[in-house]
């Protein structure tokens, strides 16, 4: 052995252990990684941006003696019957076959009690989710599974799926452990198969032949239902405008965190962009037709707490909606059931193979032996806490900025911490004037 | 027998008068005259009536149909019939694409010709076709049956799953996963009874059709299938 010192040995950083695992997996299969939940990436979020505060310029509200309202309309600008929500936190699309029956019980129980809807997702409608949900949001998918008039017309909206931010452009997964007798009959498809939804709707292309589809609903249903259209974080700016155009009243944003039961990793992470890059470019969107507040904008994905709802209504949402929070909050990724995930081997917090159907917290699992184990009315009473506590922090911030409606909120009560968080949403940099990309800076 | 204007009346008075109507209604007969291309005519009916438009429609005539009979004497625009339940929808000229898009039952009837992607993703519904159908048709249908008397385009059934098809002429190619299959004695029976009640049984034998099928191939992953993927 030579005296002189070795030099250490040294990790590639583009070969990373991640990498070589990866390439090493995709070797062994011959197949992509597929998983679910949304983008893993450290990206620009709202954690990038931070709320001013009250100032001698601007005064504060009394914390629970002024009033805070919460409340917000969506469909107003064509529906017969617009929806009035007490809080501005809703449940995003999220499939029966994804999750279980007594999961999306849940939700809808939560949503009801926290007075807010839920949504139904690439599967049709359950009667468990129509039962418990006051107000239920159906889904207007490609693929179409369960697709009927009678479920269209008692729904309390209609949401035309054009994309999810963790695809934009890629179609609805489930693969065959999650395909029952249940899911199989209500899709009508063969039971135990890998279903691969279209990923392009079946009867319509393009903006002006969505204007028709959209006038087809609404005549189904006599105008009476709201109709949003949701689209995922690729152009925002143009979806937005184009969905107005086409007559929407209500355009669902979903930003490259929001999460899906399955698809490529190589999807999640490479296509689309961060939610916080997307909001201001749908308001502007919404702005320059003189549409902002007329159709009402709800954004998706990555969102968290009660400060996340307030930097996303101050940038111009009028409403966000959770999904991977709300399976979060009613028992996913639980540390509790680590010696569980551990034998999946995974570990609480990083559990993502929702597509294989073994959910230990019986969530996103079509077993009835594992979903047996999940409890919908203790789920629905902590995700009603979890709606609550987002409120009464979004309330805290906005009074502190002095507004007595969460919609009072303004870029103006924001500042960035980083350049990319600047330059994307529109608010200057911490401690200075400056917005990058403003006024050929 | 209701005659509706559509011209005079509009598409809203039309469709939330058919809306109306119901199982136990009396007034079964209608006849909707200047329809001049107009989109969504006759969409959410949920009644036993026969509803016959004197002229072509524009797009999804006819869509998620329950129970009606609705006839349109002209030709029909994209979607027609998207998403039918039960039922009869019969066009007397040519259909435009996606005729059928998505029907989970009843009975889509073309006497003419259909476009491009007739049947899409179909789950349930039975089309019968007079004549030609174009590229793409039946792509990912899941059930049900699609009987074309004259050819089929580019890609029949590509993707498909148990939907059943039967095409009389040339097709033009086969989708991922299509293949031509046995045509044993049940089908012929199908077949002859989608014929009659397809208003073709005097066009048609059921001998002279071939049946196409899902292979099964692309029912799960499979590596060595990446390239119909």
């Amino acid at each position: 052995m030579s005296d002189f010192p070795h030099t250490p040995p040294r990790q590639s950083w583009t070969f990373s252990n991640d990498v070589n695992a990866e390439i090493r997996r995709a070797a062994a299969t011959g197949i992509y990684d597929i998983r679910g939940g949304g983008s893993k990436r450290r990206l620009p979020h709202f954690d990038d941006l931070l709320f001013l505060g009250a100032s001698i310029s601007r005064y504060p509200l009394e914390g629970y003696r002024e009033k805070c309202a919460t409340d917000v309309w969506l469909g107003t600008r064509h529906a017969r019957t617009p929806i009035h929500l007490d809080i501005p936190v809703t449940i995003a699309g999220m499939s029966f076959g994804a999750l279980s029956g007594p999961a999306k019980e849940a939700l809808g129980r939560g949503a009801s009690e926290a007075g807010t809807s839920t949504t139904t997702g690439d599967g049709g409608m359950t009667e468990e989710e129509r039962g418990h949900s006051r107000t239920l949001v159906y889904q207007y998918l490609p693929s179409r599974y369960g697709m009927n008039p009678d479920d269209l017309r008692r729904a309390d909206a209609i949401e035309i799926v054009v994309g999810q931010g963790a695809k934009p452009g890629g179609g609805g997964m489930l693969l065959g452990q999650k395909i029952s007798d249940r899911v199989a009959a209500m899709r009508n498809l063969p039971k135990g198969i890998d279903q691969r939804s279209a990923c392009r709707h079946p009867d319509w292309t393009g903006p002006d032949d969505l204007e028709i589809k959209i006038l087809e609903l609404r005549e189904i249903t006599d105008w009476e239902k709201p109709i949003y259209v949701k689209i995922g974080g690729a152009r925002p700016y143009y979806d937005t405008a184009l969905a107005v155009k086409a007559g929407a009243d209500v355009v669902v944003l979903d930003g490259m965190q929001g999460g899906t039961a399955a698809t490529q990793d190589v999807f999640i992470e490479n296509v689309g962009m961060p939610i916080l890059a997307c909001i201001p470019q749908a308001v502007k969107a919404l702005q320059d037709l003189g549409m902002h507040r007329a159709v009402q904008l709800i954004v998706s994905g990555g969102v968290r707490s009660g400060a996340d709802v307030a930097k996303a209504l101050a940038l111009g949402a009028d409403a966000v909606a959770i999904g991977t929070a709300a399976l979060i909050a009613l028992g996913d990724n639980d540390p509790a059931l680590e010696a569980e995930y551990n034998k999946l081997g995974t570990t609480a917090g990083a559990y993502d193979d929702w597509h294989e159907g073994r959910d230990p917290a019986g969530i996103t699992t079509q077993d009835p032996a594992l979903y047996g184990r999940f409890d919908p009315v203790l789920g629905g009473r902590r995700l009603k806490n979890y709606l609550k506590v987002m409120t009464l922090e979004a309330q805290t911030i906005a009074r502190a900025c002095g507004k007595n409606h969460l919609h009072n909120l303004e870029p103006e009560d924001l500042c960035a911490l980083t350049l990319e968080a600047a330059a994307m949403a529109g608010v200057p940099l911490a401690g200075t004037n400056w917005i990058p990309g403003r006024n050929g800076f | 027998m209701q005659v509706f204007d559509l011209e005079a009346q509009g598409l809203r008075a039309l469709n939330a008068t058919l809306h109306t109507l119901n199982r136990q209604t009396n007034e079964t007969a209608w006849e909707i005259v200047n329809p001049k291309g107009s989109h969504a005519i006759a969409v959410g009916v949920d009644a036993p009536v026969d509803i016959t438009v004197r002229g072509s429609t524009g797009y999804y005539c006819a869509g998620m149909n329950k129970q009606a009979t609705i006839r349109v004497k002209g030709s029909a625009g994209p979607g027609v019939a998207e998403n039918m339940m039960s039922g009869t929808v019969i066009i007397d000229g040519d259909a435009s694409q996606y005729a059928g898009a998505t029907g989970r039952g009843g009975l889509l009837v073309i006497k003419g010709n259909a476009s491009s992607r007739c049947g899409i993703s179909m789950k349930g519904i039975d089309i019968v076709v007079h004549g030609n159908i174009g590229h793409m048709s039946a792509f990912m249908a899941q059930s049900g049956s699609l009987v074309v008397l004259g050819n089929a385009g580019e890609a029949l059934g590509d993707s498909l799953y148990e939907a059943r098809l039967f095409v009389r002429g040339p097709v033009k190619s086969l989708g991922a996963d299509c293949i031509e299959k046995e045509m044993r004695p049940e089908h012929l029976l199908l077949l002859a009874d989608l014929l009659k009640r397809g208003e073709a049984d005097h066009l048609a034998k059921p001998e002279e059709f071939r049946r196409y099928g899902s292979a099964r191939k692309l029912y799960t992953f499979n590596i060595d299938n990446a390239a119909a993927y």
